[in-house]
């Protein structure tokens, strides 16, 4: 990965940087010094440097979307308007939202190797399950938004525990068909409870006023910044945890694991909870934003374009399904506003059919993703990376190990983990 | 041993790697095979024997050269190399169970005349259990059905992969009889556990260990070494002592 | 007596059109390890031009409803040969991949569909005698039902008679068991990839003409909805049986439609409790290998 000797430190010392402060360092570093042998040494002092300097660009970039809200900044072509009016801070707390939600499906597919269809049923029971006890409790949001959460916790043990029998495919199917019976339920609109096909609309008798309103909408938008942060911290933290290096050492070889005396089933069935819980926090603030449950939020669909997110950004890397959540939600948001536009109405049948569908356009280029990039936008921009620094020659891994291929070092990371799990324990 | 060591070796391995899941089974493993008679592939359990048949015909991802009867085929896919003139006979015998014994015999049919006759006259019992489902047979049967797939065929070599592997000691002679046979007319690498069986039936031996080649030369020569063979199978050719050697070997 | 009859047709008319889509995903997962997420846009597929075809020759004969048949079941096989070449093929043994691959493509053919044809249903008309009922121990039993469990029947019985009769079958049915033991028989395996998928494609976009009257009216959606409960059936069936698929597919149907009836509409909800059960106590299917 790097051009000198101590890659797998280096590594380390790339993913610490990208954004986890305090935690998840902490805890590498004591594993690191438990587990590794010799390799991370030498390159200590560098790597602590660079470390300093990642967590400082990490710092800035949060300090510069903290603030985004009070500038008056536009981006032609990819936000609607200025930073400070609600539509493009809309957009971009959307942005934040689907990011955090393709990071949980990162935990599932990327860390443990789980390719799951049914995430969006935790997504939906965070939507519909706040919004169904607000519309019938009378309860503050927080008690509501706690009491929804112990639903989903039941919910992810009881399907995860049965889905977790099968692996690979038939894994995949199975998911699909719980989380399609939670669909059907929401499309029943049983007692009048989901609103069926039209949705529910958002009772905020109850919500802070704080969060109520198009005013406010900058204040949804730091709370969907402030979830997006923390559920990447606690993916570090997961992934970096005995937890996650088991589990990652499953994706590997399961066998293996299971000989070891390891229990796979129990640390999948982990990943698994964690991963729907986080993404039900996600559906809930979801639901504050849109000011309302669609039926959407719990189908297939919403599953896949987690999947595509991920699978565009790069399986296997943090900074990827952050990438891959940001890109694809607006990109779609974009080509929604171009299949409506005039340019594309003039164009004969055979042409504007195909652009005036978003789906069809991003469809494509996800097949075109999967076949020519393998590694997403992270993997290739890795490779890109790679290929200038070898031609200019020596010293130049520095830069390959930073910023956006961080996260894809974070697949190489938790890759020799898996060994360290595998060595440690033979 | 020498008249074949003078002419061209049918098969040539050179360098050959292959990988599992990532992790190395077989390591820059070297050796030739000559085009008459009967070369032993040795060594102790999970050293990489199967693996490296298995590299051989690319059933496994691989690397290096291989080269068959002056051919190259390492970057071949397994059905080409099998159709130039391969007769494999896998370890487990991996017959179709729920097709029956005709149906198995059928599907390995790839000349245009293959040798039914001859199957039928080395295996009189296949022809009349040819309605049953493979999987209902005993293991002899099974491995009689196994050599019969590769026996059908003109091949320029034959890969026969523990043909002795559980079965009782009379079907055991049955089927080196058999190899003993089949080794007049098509040359063939052997991996066998049986030391008995190799010495019966082996000209050369290719010894393996750690999945690199370790040691090549005379089959009997090298059985009778019994310093060599306890150290490189950790058995000991003496009958009464094998048992206690392997066992260590294990452990 | 009349309502159990008429609920046991329904539910076997219902399973036929699952069946119909259930073979083709069980052979393909069965021989190449590939979960097709297409599937579904093939049965579309062929349900569109089933319906283009009654629009264009008059919809009220059984010679159009024939050849509707026929075209429908071709651009499912074409568009599933189509698939198999061109995309699958690339990824060989790449699993995760290729679920991926068909998901992209299920995703820009359904949004492809929305874009010709519009994402409301179109209704669909057959010949009068499917509106028709016939009586059968006091229950008046709409005739499409029959029309659907008669193809059905066909097609498991022509499907049977080529994998048990044919060489290709052969080979289908060992790499179903053994997919290496039979590349390792000088056989290009291959050549038995893009042979299910078509079969599969065909079986599906038949499905997906007979599923145009079944419910009526044919929408981009039709074969995702289908899709789900043919994943359902193939892993009650075991993964890989045509006859598991089959017989799944029958007791899937036929459970949903009584649950619907007697227990409030719970239909969907006591599958998915089935597949539970199942994968509890048997995670390889009814008639799956048993690992």
């Amino acid at each position: 990965m790097t051009t000198d000797t101590d890659a797998a430190g280096t590594n380390r010392a790339a993913t610490d940087s990208t954004g986890s402060k305090g935690t998840g360092a902490a805890v590498r570093e004591t594993r690191r010094t438990t587990v590794t042998n010799g390799p991370g040494r030498p390159g200590r002092p560098r790597l602590t440097r660079r470390g300093i300097a990642g967590a400082a660009a990490g710092l800035a970039g949060i300090v510069l979307l903290v603030l985004l809200p009070l500038l008056n900044l536009s981006l032609p072509g990819v936000l609607p308007g200025p930073t400070y009016t609600p539509g493009s801070l809309q957009l971009l707390a959307m942005c934040m939202l689907m990011a955090a939600a393709a990071l949980t499906y990162h935990l599932l597919l990327g860390v443990a190797g789980l390719l799951s269809f049914g995430h969006a049923l935790y997504f939906g029971a965070g939507v519909y399950g706040l919004a169904i006890i607000l519309q019938n409790l009378d309860i503050p949001l927080l008690p509501a938004m706690g009491l929804t959460l112990l639903i989903v916790i039941v919910l992810a043990h009881v399907v995860g525990s049965i889905s977790l029998r099968v692996s690979g495919i038939p894994f995949a199917m199975v998911t699909l068909a719980f989380a399609q019976a939670g669909s059907v339920i929401v499309g029943r609109n049983p007692d009048g409870r989901t609103g069926g096909d039209e949705g529910l609309t958002l009772r905020t008798d109850n919500l802070p006023d704080i969060l109520v309103g198009v005013a406010n909408t900058r204040n949804l938008y730091w709370l969907a910044l402030a979830v997006l942060v923390a559920v990447f911290i606690i993916v570090t933290w997961v992934q970096s945890s005995r937890a996650g290096h088991v589990a990652a050492a499953v994706r590997e070889n399961e066998l293996r694991v299971r000989v070891l005396g390891l229990q796979p089933y129990l640390v999948k069935l982990l990943i698994f909870v964690v991963s729907a819980i986080l993404v039900s926090i996600i559906g809930m603030v979801f639901l504050l934003l849109q000011s309302g449950a669609v039926p959407r939020a719990m189908s297939a669909d919403l599953t896949i374009t987690l999947l595509v997110m991920v699978v565009l950004g790069g399986v296997g890397s943090r900074w990827g399904a952050v990438i891959g959540g940001v890109f694809y939600t607006i990109l779609d948001q974009r080509l929604t506003t171009l299949a409506n536009s005039d340019a594309i109405a003039a164009l004969p049948d055979i042409l504007r059919v195909p652009l005036s569908e978003p789906l069809f356009i991003l469809g494509t280029l996800f097949i075109l993703v999967v076949l020519f990039l393998p590694g997403g936008l992270t993997g290739t921009a890795q490779r890109l990376a790679q290929r200038r620094n070898r031609s200019r020659g020596t010293g130049a891994g520095d830069s390959a190990g930073n910023d956006s291929t961080g996260g894809h070092a974070a697949g190489g990371q938790s890759t020799a983990a898996a060994r360290d799990i595998l060595e440690e324990s033979a | 041993m020498t008249a074949a060591a003078q002419t061209r070796p049918i098969l040539t391995v050179q360098g050959l790697n292959a990988h599992i899941a990532g992790q190395q089974v077989v390591e820059d493993v070297s050796f030739t095979v000559p085009a008459t008679g009967i070369t032993a592939l040795l060594g102790r359990n999970g050293v990489g024997k199967t693996s490296t048949i298995k590299a051989i015909i690319g059933l496994i991802e691989r690397t290096g050269a291989v080269e068959l009867d002056g051919e190259r085929i390492e970057k071949e896919p397994t059905f080409k190399i099998i159709r130039s003139g391969v007769g494999y006979v896998p370890e487990d015998r991996e017959v179709f169970s729920k097709l029956t014994v005709a149906e198995n015999l059928r599907l390995a049919e790839r000349d245009a005349a293959p040798r039914r006759q001859l199957v039928e006259e080395l295996f009189p019992d296949l022809l009349a259990r040819s309605g049953q489902m493979a999987g209902t047979l005993s293991g002899g049967q099974q491995q009689m059905v196994s050599l019969a797939r590769a026996l059908l065929n003109t091949n320029k070599i034959l890969l026969v992969d523990e043909p002795t592997k559980g079965l009782a000691p009379k079907i055991v002679a049955e089927v080196a009889e058999t190899l003993a046979e089949a080794a007049k007319t098509v040359p063939i690498l052997l991996v066998e556990q049986n030391l008995h069986v190799v010495r019966q039936l082996a000209g050369g031996a290719v010894v393996v260990s750690g999945g690199r080649v370790v040691h090549t030369g005379n089959a009997l020569e090298f059985l009778d070494d019994a310093e060599l063979t306890q150290q490189l199978l950790g058995v000991s050719t003496e009958p009464a002592a094998g048992k206690t050697a392997a066992k260590g070997a294990a452990l | 007596m009349s309502t159990v009859v008429l609920l046991l047709f329904t539910g076997l008319g219902l399973g036929a059109l699952y069946f119909l889509v259930a073979a083709g995903l069980s052979l393909i997962y069965g021989l190449m390890g590939v979960l097709n997420f297409a599937h579904g846009a093939f049965l579309t597929l062929g349900a569109f031009t089933g319906w283009e075809i009654a629009r264009r020759t008059g919809s009220d004969n059984w010679g159009t409803f024939l050849l509707s048949l026929l075209v429908g079941a071709a651009a499912g096989a074409a568009f599933a040969a189509f698939t198999e070449f061109v995309l699958i093929r690339r990824l060989y043994q790449r699993h995760i991949e290729q679920v991926l691959i068909t998901v992209g493509l299920s995703l820009a053919a359904v949004a492809l569909f929305d874009g010709i044809w519009g994402t409301d249903p179109v209704f669909i008309q057959g010949p009068a005698w499917f509106k028709e009922t016939t009586e059968i121990l006091g229950a008046r039993v709409p005739n499409d039902r029959f029309v659907c469990i008669i193809a059905a029947v066909l097609v498991l019985l022509a499907l049977v008679f080529f994998l048990k009769n044919t060489r290709y079958g052969m080979i289908i049915r060992a790499g179903v068991e053994n997919r290496s033991m039979v590349t390792a028989l000088g056989i290009d395996v291959r050549k038995a990839f893009t042979l299910v998928f078509t079969i599969g494609g065909a079986a599906a976009g038949l499905g997906g003409v007979l599923a145009s009257h079944y419910f009526g009216y044919v929408s981009p959606m039709l074969g995702g909805s289908l899709l789900i409960f043919a994943f359902i059936v193939t892993v009650i069936g075991g993964l890989g049986s045509l006859t598991g698929a089959a017989i799944a597919a029958v007791a899937v149907a036929v459970l949903q439609q009584f649950a619907n009836f007697y227990l409030g509409g719970t239909g969907d909800f006591v599958v998915v409790l089935a597949l539970a059960l199942v994968l509890l106590f048997r995670p390889s299917g009814l008639l799956g290998r048993t690992s």
